[in-house]
C-alpha cells in the first residue's frame, strides 16, 4: 500500500519519540526491573563440550538457606526450537550436554551469591563422548552423532536446486573463475545483556518481561514448553539493549525463569553475564563457500554455481532458513540466468549458531563481490562496470523466482563512486592505500511466517480519546532501531498530527494486536503498512463527520498541523481535538485497525519460502583503507554508503542503521571471531572478543536513495540490515588495491596481511584463504522450472 | 560477609547503606539506592556502560568497591540533568539520534560531561579519546561525536560568542 506525498512529518529529521528516555537513563530494561519479593535465577552450565549426563545432585543446593527452588531438565522435558523443523532443544539439558555453556541446572534464592552458591553445590556426573568440532569431524561418517545415537554425519540441513542449465551456461562461457572463501562466526554482542524477569499472578497467569525482539515466539514456546494456554500467558518486551538478531530465539533463560516463578510463587529475575551471553549465542555462522562463475568476455554472466558449508553449532536455531539464506539473494543483484545452489549446515559441539544482522547473507555476499572483483581483473573490466552489465532491472524476476520491484541499485552505484572518486583513484594510490567496492541488497521482510500460517504478519489498532489524543498499539519491539518511532511518524503523518501527539504501546501479547517481531528487517515496512491502513480509516470516520459539520465533500478535505479542513483554507477547518468530536458522536467509539500480509511470493518449489520479500532494498559501497605492509594494520579511512531505503520515514534514523551497520562490519571484518580451541570459547568477554572502539570508527557518508517502492508506506524500504553486506567486500577489495594481496578468510588480521604480503614478495599469488571445501556429500539439485520471462530468454 | 554501614554521596544526597565490603559501586547504586540509569554490559572494565563520575571524574562503578567512594561525590545519569531540566548533552544526544538503544547511553554521557568540564570546546580527537572506553553498538559512534561537538556549541552559545565551533 502506498499514499499520497508526505507533507508531515514522514521525511524530516526528528528526535526519536523515546530519545530522552534513554538519554536520561529513565529507560526501563529488563534487569532494571526490581519487583516486590524477587529471587534472583542463576544458571549452572555444561564444562563440556559433548558428554551424557549420568546424574545431577542437587540436595545439597536445596538445603542452603535462601534457595527457593532448584530445577533440571527433568522439570522442564518438553523440546522446542523457533523452527517448526527444529524442535531440538530443552531449557535444561536432558541426559546429554552439546556444547561448553549449554545450561543443565537453574536455582532461584534470595539474591545472586546465594544462588551462585547454590550453583557450586551441585553436582553433575557426566560421562564425556568425543568432541566435534571441526566440519571435517561433523562429515565423518564413522564419527559419533550430535543429535541421535551411535555414529555419522552431522548433517542438520542440506539444500541444493539448479535453476535454468548451469552446464549449459558454463559451457558458452569465455571464461570460469572459481573461488573458495571463509567467513568467520561472530557474536552480535548487543551492549544490554539478555535479562528476563517472570512473575505468577494470583490470578493464575504468567508475565514474562524480557529483552527480545520477538515477543510473539517467546510467547509461543513458553505456551509449548510451561504446557500454559498462551491466553495465561503474557510477554512483554520492556527497553530492549540492541538485538542484531541476538534476541529473536527463546532462550533457555526465559523459560526456566518463568518455571521458577511458578514454582517458588515469588518473581524471578535472571540476567545473564557476558560470558553466557556467548554461550548463548546464535550468531553469525560460519561459513565455507566455493563460487564458479561464467562469463562472457565482456563481463556478462552465463552461468553461477555457489555452495555453502555451515556451521551451526549444537542445535538448530534459525538454521533451516539460514542455509538457504546462503544461496537466495545473489541473483537480487545479479542477472543470473542459470544458477545452482547447494548448502550443507552440520551440527558441532559449540554454541548454537543463528542469525545476525544479515542473516546468512553477509556470507555469500562477501564472497560473491570479491569473486566478482577477481574476475574484473581477470577479464580487464572495471569491477563498476561489471556489476553495471549484471545488474538486475527493477520490476523484474530473477531465475529463482524472487520478485523484484523498485530498485535504486544504479543509483547506488552511481552516486557512491562519484561521491568517493573511485574511478579516478583506485589502481592509482600509492601502495599501501587503495580503495574497494561493492554491492549488497536485502529483504524488506521475510515474505512468509516462521511457522506456516495466512493470518496477518502485522496488525495495529489506534484508540482515539475524547480530547484527540491517539493511542497506537503494535506487538512490534524496539530494540533501538528505532520502529516505534517509524510507526509513530507513519500514524502523524496521516492524520495531521505530529509524534508526540501519540502514545505507543508496543511490544506486549496481552495489549497489542500481533507483529511477528523485529527480524528480517520487516517493521517499517509490515507493521508500517498496518500503520498506514489503520490511520487511513480512521482519518476516513474523521473526514465523514467533518464534511458533514462543514457542509464539503469528504475529498476535499486534508489532516494537517492538527486540523481536519478544506485543503488551503482555513477558515473552514477545525482543530483536531474537535474532529475527533465530531466523528466519536457519528460514528461512536472511534477506533481502527490494520493489518498487513505479504503478498503470496513463494516460488513453485519446496525451499523457496526463503528468499522472497515484498522490496529489496539495495545499497553501494565504496571503502578506503591504508594498509602498513610492515606490521599488517590496516586502517579504515573512510566509508561511503549509498543506500536505496525507498523513502527514508525518518532521514536520522536511516543513518544511524547505516553508520551501525560499518561498525559491525569493521568488527566482522578484522577482529571479532566466535573462537574455539576444541569446544572452548578462546575468549568469552568484551575484552578478549574486540568490538571496535570509538577510535577505529572511520568517517562515513551516506547517501540515501529514494526510489518510492510501490508497496512500501510512503514507499519506504528497510535501512537496518543491507548496510552491512557490501562493506566487508569493499574492504577486502579494498586491500587488494592496496598491497595486490587478497585475504579471502575473515577475520583479516595483521598476521593474514602480513602472510598475504610475504608470500607476493616471494613471488606467490598473495593470497590467504582456504584452498577448497571438504568432502562434502551435496544431495542432488532439485532442477526448478524457470520463471516465465526466462524461458523466453532460454528460447531461441 | 558480613554487611557495614556505608556513607555515600550520590547526586548530593547522603545515603546510608548497609553493605558487604565487597560490595561494587555498581551493585550499591542499582540494588540499593534504586539508581538503575547506571547499566552494566560485561562488570568487568570491558565495555564503559556503568561510568559513573566520582569526584567529577568518570570511574567504572563495576570495578569500584562501594567503600572507595565513601567521602567523594557521586554522579549517575540520573544526576546528570538539573531538576526536569534536561542536561545539554542530553539533548544534543536525542536531537541527533545518538542513542539508539540506549543501553551504553548513560555511561556514554558521564564520560562526554567529565569531558565538556575540563574542555568545553574539545576536538573531535579529545572526544574520541574521552570515549575510547565506551562501547557501543548501535551507532558506530559518529552521531555521539557530532551530539558532543553540538552540546559543546550550544553551551558556548548559550554563555557568550565566540566559543563555539570545534574540528
Amino acid at each position: 500500500m502506498t499514499a499520497t506525498a508526505p507533507r508531515g512529518v514522514v521525511g524530516r529529521p526528528w528526535r526519536k519519540v523515546d530519545a530522552l528516555g534513554s538519554a536520561t537513563g529513565r529507560a526501563v530494561y529488563a534487569d532494571d526491573m526490581y519487583l516486590p519479593g524477587m529471587l534472583i535465577g542463576k544458571q549452572l552450565h555444561s564444562i563440556h563440550a559433548h558428554a551424557l549426563i549420568r546424574g545431577i545432585d542437587t540436595s545439597q543446593a536445596e538445603a542452603l538457606d535462601g534457595v527457593h527452588a532448584v530445577l533440571t531438565g527433568a522439570d522442564l522435558p518438553v523440546a522446542y526450537g523457533i523452527f517448526p523443523v527444529s524442535q531440538d532443544e530443552h531449557a535444561l539439558a536432558v541426559e546429554r550436554v552439546r556444547y561448553v555453556g549449554e545450561p543443565v541446572v537453574a536455582v532461584a534464592a534470595v539474591d545472586e551469591e546465594t544462588a551462585e552458591r547454590a550453583l557450586a553445590l551441585v553436582e553433575v556426573v557426566y560421562e564425556p563422548l568425543p568432541e566435534v568440532t571441526t566440519y571435517e569431524a561433523a562429515l565423518a561418517e564413522d564419527g559419533p552423532r550430535i543429535h541421535g545415537e551411535g555414529t555419522g554425519a552431522n548433517i542438520h540441513r542440506s539444500n541444493a536446486f539448479e535453476f535454468g542449465d548451469v552446464a549449459e551456461g558454463f559451457s558458452v562461457a569465455d571464461h570460469v573463475r572459481e573461488d573458495v572463501l571463509f567467513y568467520s562466526g561472530n557474536n552480535h554482542a548487543a551492549m544490554e545483556q539478555h535479562a528476563a524477569v517472570a512473575e505468577m499472578g494470583s490470578d493464575g497467569r504468567l508475565t514474562l518481561w524480557t529483552s527480545t525482539q520477538v515477543p510473539h515466539y517467546v510467547h509461543r514456546t513458553l505456551e509449548k514448553v510451561l504446557e500454559m494456554p498462551a491466553g495465561h500467558i503474557r510477554v512483554i518486551a520492556p527497553a530492549v539493549g540492541g538485538g542484531f538478531g541476538g534476541k529473536t530465539d527463546p532462550f533457555s533463560h526465559e523459560i526456566t525463569a518463568s518455571k521458577l516463578a511458578m514454582v517458588t510463587g515469588r518473581p524471578v529475575k535472571i540476567t545473564l553475564t557476558r560470558e553466557e551471553v556467548f554461550y548463548a549465542h546464535r550468531g553469525r555462522h560460519p561459513v565455507l563457500m566455493w563460487v564458479r562463475t561464467g562469463f562472457t568476455a565482456d563481463g556478462r554472466i552465463t552461468a553461477m554455481h555457489f555452495r555453502s558449508l555451515l556451521d551451526g553449532g549444537a542445535y538448530g536455531s534459525y538454521g533451516a532458513a539460514t542455509t538457504l539464506y546462503t544461496g537466495a539473494l545473489q541473483t537480487t543483484t545479479y542477472r543470473i540466468p542459470a544458477y545452482r545452489f547447494e548448502g550443507v549446515r552440520v551440527f558441532t559441539n559449540k554454541p548454537p549458531c543463528g542469525p545476525k544482522r544479515g542473516h546468512g547473507t553477509p556470507q555469500p555476499r562477501f564472497a560473491l563481490e570479491v569473486h566478482l572483483d577477481k574476475a574484473a581483473d581477470d577479464l580487464g573490466i572495471d569491477p563498476v562496470e561489471l556489476r553495471l552489465r549484471n545488474a538486475v532491472e527493477p520490476f523484474s524476476e530473477t531465475v529463482n523466482h524472487l520478485r523484484i520491484t523498485s530498485s535504486g541499485l544504479r543509483e547506488c552505484i552511481e552516486e557512491v563512486t562519484r561521491a568517493s572518486g573511485f574511478a579516478e583513484q583506485r589502481g592509482k594510490l600509492p601502495r599501501g592505500r587503495g580503495l574497494g567496492f561493492a554491492i549488497g541488497a536485502y529483504m524488506s521482510g521475510a515474505g512468509l511466517p516462521i511457522y506456516w500460517n495466512d493470518m496477518p504478519q502485522s496488525e495495529v489498532q489506534l484508540k482515539v480519546d475524547r480530547g484527540g489524543g491517539v493511542t497506537v498499539y503494535s506487538m512490534a519491539a524496539d530494540v533501538g532501531q528505532g520502529s516505534t518511532s517509524v510507526l509513530a511518524a507513519i500514524v502523524a503523518e496521516v492524520l495531521g498530527l505530529e509524534a508526540a501527539d501519540l502514545s505507543l504501546v508496543t511490544a506486549d501479547t496481552d495489549l497489542t494486536p500481533i507483529d511477528l517481531g523485529s527480524y528480517s528487517s520487516r517493521v517499517t515496512f509490515m507493521a508500517g503498512n498496518a500503520a498506514l491502513e489503520a490511520a487511513t480509516k480512521l482519518r476516513a470516520m474523521v473526514f465523514d463527520a467533518v464534511a458533514a459539520h462543514l457542509e464539503v465533500p469528504a475529498d476535499s478535505l486534508v489532516a494537517a498541523e492538527r486540523r481536519v479542513g478544506v485543503d488551503g483554507d482555513p477558515e473552514r477547518s477545525v482543530p483536531w481535538s474537535e474532529a475527533v468530536r465530531l466523528a466519536a458522536a457519528a460514528f461512536g467509539p472511534l477506533t481502527a485497525s490494520g493489518a498487513y500480509t505479504p503478498p503470496d511470493l513463494a516460488g513453485p518449489y519446496k525451499g523457496s519460502g526463503v528468499g522472497p520479500s515484498p522490496a529489496y532494498s539495495y545499497s553501494a559501497c565504496v571503502a578506503a583503507v591504508a594498509c602498513d605492509p610492515e606490521t599488517g594494520v590496516v586502517a579504515v579511512e573512510k566509508v561511503w554508503m549509498a543506500h536505496d531505503v525507498g523513502r527514508s520515514i525518518n532521514p536520522l534514523l536511516v543513518e544511524g542503521q547505516i553508520e551501525g551497520s560499518v561498525h559491525m562490519a569493521l568488527g566482522e571484518v578484522f577482529s571479532e571471531e566466535q573462537a574455539f580451541r576444541g569446544g572452548m570459547h578462546i575468549g568469552p568477554s568484551l575484552l578478549d572478543y574486540k568490538i571496535p572502539s570509538i577510535l577505529e570508527m572511520p568517517p562515513v557518508e551516506s547517501i540515501l536513495i529514494e526510489t518510492v517502492d510501490p508497496e512500501g508506506p510512503f514507499g519506504a524500504k528497510e535501512a537496518g540490515q543491507g548496510p552491512l553486506l557490501p562493506v566487508l567486500p569493499a574492504i577486502a577489495n579494498a586491500i587488494h588495491d592496496a598491497l595486490g594481496i587478497r585475504v579471502d578468510e575473515l577475520p583479516i588480521t595483521p598476521w593474514k596481511v602480513l602472510q598475504a604480503v610475504r608470500d607476493l614478495e616471494r613471488g606467490g599469488d598473495g593470497r590467504v584463504g582456504p584452498a577448497g571445501l571438504p568432502d562434502v556429500p551435496f544431495r542432488e539439485p532439485l532442477r526448478v522450472e524457470l520463471p516465465q520471462q526466462w524461458q523466453e530468454v532460454a528460447a531461441p | 560477609m558480613t554487611a557495614r554501614l556505608l556513607t555515600l554521596e550520590v547526586n548530593g544526597t547522603t545515603h546510608h547503606i548497609a553493605a558487604r565490603d565487597h560490595a561494587t559501586l555498581l551493585e550499591v547504586l542499582r540494588e540499593d539506592l534504586g539508581l538503575t540509569g547506571t547499566k552494566h554490559g560485561c562488570e568487568l572494565g570491558e565495555c564503559g556502560a556503568c561510568t559513573v563520575l566520582v569526584d567529577g571524574a568518570p570511574w567504572l562503578s563495576c570495578l569500584t568497591v562501594a567503600r572507595e567512594a565513601e567521602g567523594r561525590r557521586v554522579t549517575t545519569i540520573e544526576g546528570l540533568a538539573k531538576g526536569p531540566e534536561p542536561h545539554p548533552l542530553q539533548v544534543a544526544f536525542a536531537d541527533l539520534g545518538a542513542a539508539q538503544c540506549g543501553y551504553c547511553t548513560p555511561g556514554v554521557l558521564m564520560s562526554a560531561s567529565s569531558l565538556l568540564e575540563t574542555d568545553p570546546v574539545p576536538t573531535t580527537q579529545q572526544i574520541k579519546e574521552a570515549l575510547a572506553g565506551n562501547l557501543c553498538r548501535c551507532t558506530g559512534y559518529i552521531k555521539i561525536i557530532e551530539a558532543v561537538h553540538l552540546a559543546a556549541e550550544r553551551a558556548g552559545a548559550a554563555s557568550g560568542p565566540g566559543t563555539g565551533g570545534a574540528s
